[in-house]
C-alpha cells in the first residue's frame, strides 16, 4: 500500500493561521484585551517552531553525539527554567533551579537512554532523530509534574502550618511532619499520567501518534510506539515526583527540623 | 533546669533567665511584644541566635526532634493532622488518668477533631502534649478556650507537672493565673532596650 505524504505550502500555513481571527473576534467582543497577547504568542509559536525545525534538521543530518548532546543538554536546562519560572511561590529561586535541573538531566539521560538506547535500539544508539523527540517528551511531562509538586508542596504547607508544626513541636521528624503534605504533593505530581494512560486513544489520538500516523506509519506501529512513550512517562514523572518531593521538603525545612516557609516569596 | 543565653528574638533584646526544676516563670508583655516567638525560639521551631541549655546540655548538642521531645512547645490554638485524637497518641500509652484530669470524657478520643468544641480541642492538645513527660513545658496561653471550671483543672494538672520537677514557661493574659502558678516572671519590653529579666514576685 503507498501512502502519498502531503507537504504543506506557506499559502496552507496562511489559510491555517486566519483561523486566529475567530479567537481575535471574541476577544474584541468581550473585551477581553487578549489581543496583544493572542499575536505574540502565535509569533512566538510560529518562531520557535520554525527553528526547531531547522536545528533538528541540521542536527540530524549531522548525527553526530556531540550536537546531540548538546542540544539535549539546552532541552534541559530550558525545562529547569520553565519549572523554576511555573511556580506560584517560589522557594528561593536558584535552588529550585538546581535541583529541577539537575533532577531533570538525571530522568532525562535514564529514561531516555533506557527507552532509546535499550529498547527501540536504532544504529547508531544515539540516532537523534530518535533520542531528541522521546527525550523532549519526557523532560516535558517530568517537569510538568516537579512544577505540580513543588507547588502543592508550598500550598499545602502554607495552609497545613499549624499541623506540620504541631507535630515537629512532639519531636517529629522533618519527613514525619511533612507526610501528609508530602502526600498530596505526590499524588498530584502523577494523577495528570494515570489520567492520560487510561483515556488515551478514546477521544483524542495522543500527538506523537498522530504525527506517525500523517506521516504514514502503520497505525499499530504507531500505537506501539506509544505505548512505549507513555511507559517511559509514566516512569519519568514518577521519579520527577519523588526527587521534586524530596527535594521541596529539603528546601521548605532545615537541618534543625524547622519549617521555614520564610523561604518562600510570593511571585512578585 | 532550663537555661536561656542571650538568645535572640525579633526586636526584643538579648535575653538571659534560668527556669529551674519545678519552677514556673511567666512572661508577660504586650500583645505583638514576641511572646509566642520566645516560646517557639526555646522549643527550636525558629531560627534565634543565642544558646539554650536543658540541663546543661546545648540544644545543638542534640538532633532538634531530640531537643523537642524534652522541650514541648504547646501553642495557643492547636492543629491536628488527623481525622480522630486517638491517632496522634502512642497505641500502648494510657490515657484514661489524663482525660479524667482534664475532664474530658474517653469518646473524645474517637470523635472527628473538626467537630470537637474549642475547649476540648485545647485540652485534648495539652495532654498530647504531657502524654511523653517532657521535662521543660512551653505553654502559650493553655487556658484561653476554656471555661473557669475547665481552666481550673487545667491549672491543677499544670500544678502537678511543677510538683513533678517539671519546668514550665507560661505565657497568659490571666493576671490572677500567673499569680497562682508562676514564680518568677519575665516583662518583655515594648521597645527595644533593657529586658527586665527574672523580677520575682513572691
Amino acid at each position: 500500500m503507498s501512502y502519498a505524504y502531503v507537504p504543506l505550502t506557506p499559502f496552507d500555513l496562511a489559510l491555517a493561521a486566519a483561523l486566529l481571527v475567530v479567537n481575535g473576534a471574541i476577544s474584541w467582543f468581550f473585551r477581553l484585551q487578549l489581543e496583544r497577547s493572542l499575536a505574540i504568542a502565535a509569533v512566538r509559536m510560529v518562531l520557535q517552531l520554525a527553528v526547531v525545525g531547522l536545528v533538528l534538521k541540521l542536527i540530524f543530518a549531522q548525527t553526530s553525539p556531540v550536537w546531540t548532546v548538546l542540544m539535549g543538554l539546552v532541552m534541559v536546562v530550558a525545562a529547569g527554567v520553565e519549572v523554576t519560572s511555573r511556580q506560584h511561590r517560589r522557594i528561593s529561586g536558584w535552588q529550585t533551579f538546581g535541583f529541577s535541573t539537575a533532577t531533570l538531566l538525571f530522568i532525562g539521560m535514564a529514561i531516555t537512554g533506557l527507552g532509546v538506547g535499550v529498547i527501540i535500539g536504532p544504529a547508531p544508539w544515539y540516532a537523534p532523530r530518535y533520542m531528541l523527540p522521546i527525550l523532549g517528551m519526557v523532560l516535558g511531562n517530568t517537569m510538568t509534574a516537579i512544577s505540580l509538586v513543588l507547588d502543592t508542596l508550598t500550598e499545602t504547607a502554607h495552609r497545613e502550618r499549624g499541623a506540620i508544626e504541631a507535630r515537629l513541636s512532639l519531636g517529629a521528624h522533618r519527613f514525619e511532619a511533612m507526610s501528609n503534605v508530602l502526600h498530596v504533593a505526590l499524588r498530584t505530581g502523577m494523577m495528570p499520567i494515570l489520567n492520560s494512560m487510561a483515556t488515551t486513544g478514546i477521544v483524542a489520538l495522543p500527538g506523537m501518534m498522530t504525527g506517525q500516523i500523517l506521516a504514514g506509519a502503520d497505525p499499530v506501529e504507531a500505537a506501539k510506539y506509544q505505548v512505549l512513550i507513555m511507559f517511559l512517562i509514566a516512569s519519568a514523572t514518577a521519579l520527577g515526583s519523588f526527587f521534586g518531593a524530596l527535594g521541596g521538603v529539603l528546601l521548605l525545612t532545615d537541618t534543625r527540623h524547622r519549617l521555614r516557609l520564610d523561604r518562600i516569596a510570593a511571585r512578585p | 533546669m532550663l537555661r536561656v543565653e542571650h538568645l535572640q528574638v525579633g526586636d526584643l533584646p538579648a535575653l538571659t533567665f534560668e527556669v529551674a526544676d519545678g519552677e514556673c516563670l511567666a512572661v508577660e508583655g504586650p500583645s505583638g511584644v514576641g511572646k509566642t516567638r520566645l516560646l517557639r525560639a526555646i522549643a527550636d521551631l525558629e531560627p534565634a541566635s543565642g544558646q539554650v541549655f536543658l540541663d546543661g546540655a546545648e540544644r545543638n548538642e542534640m538532633s532538634a526532634p531530640q531537643w523537642r521531645a524534652h522541650v514541648r512547645y504547646c501553642g495557643a490554638e492547636p492543629a491536628w493532622w488527623t481525622e480522630t485524637a486517638r491517632a496522634v497518641f502512642p497505641a500502648a500509652v494510657r490515657l484514661d488518668r489524663i482525660l479524667h484530669s482534664l475532664a474530658l470524657e474517653p469518646d473524645v478520643l474517637d470523635r472527628a477533631v473538626a467537630l470537637l468544641s474549642t475547649g476540648e480541642r485545647q485540652r485534648l492538645a495539652l495532654a498530647r502534649a504531657l502524654i511523653d513527660e517532657p521535662k521543660v513545658l512551653l505553654l502559650d496561653e493553655p487556658t484561653t478556650a476554656l471555661d473557669a471550671q475547665a481552666a481550673a483543672l487545667v491549672e491543677e494538672l499544670i500544678k502537678f507537672q511543677l510538683l513533678s520537677g517539671r519546668s514550665v514557661v507560661l505565657v497568659s493574659h490571666d493576671r490572677s493565673q500567673i499569680e497562682r502558678l508562676a514564680h518568677a516572671r519575665l516583662l518583655l519590653p515594648k521597645t527595644p532596650g533593657g529586658a527586665s529579666t527574672g523580677e520575682r514576685a513572691a
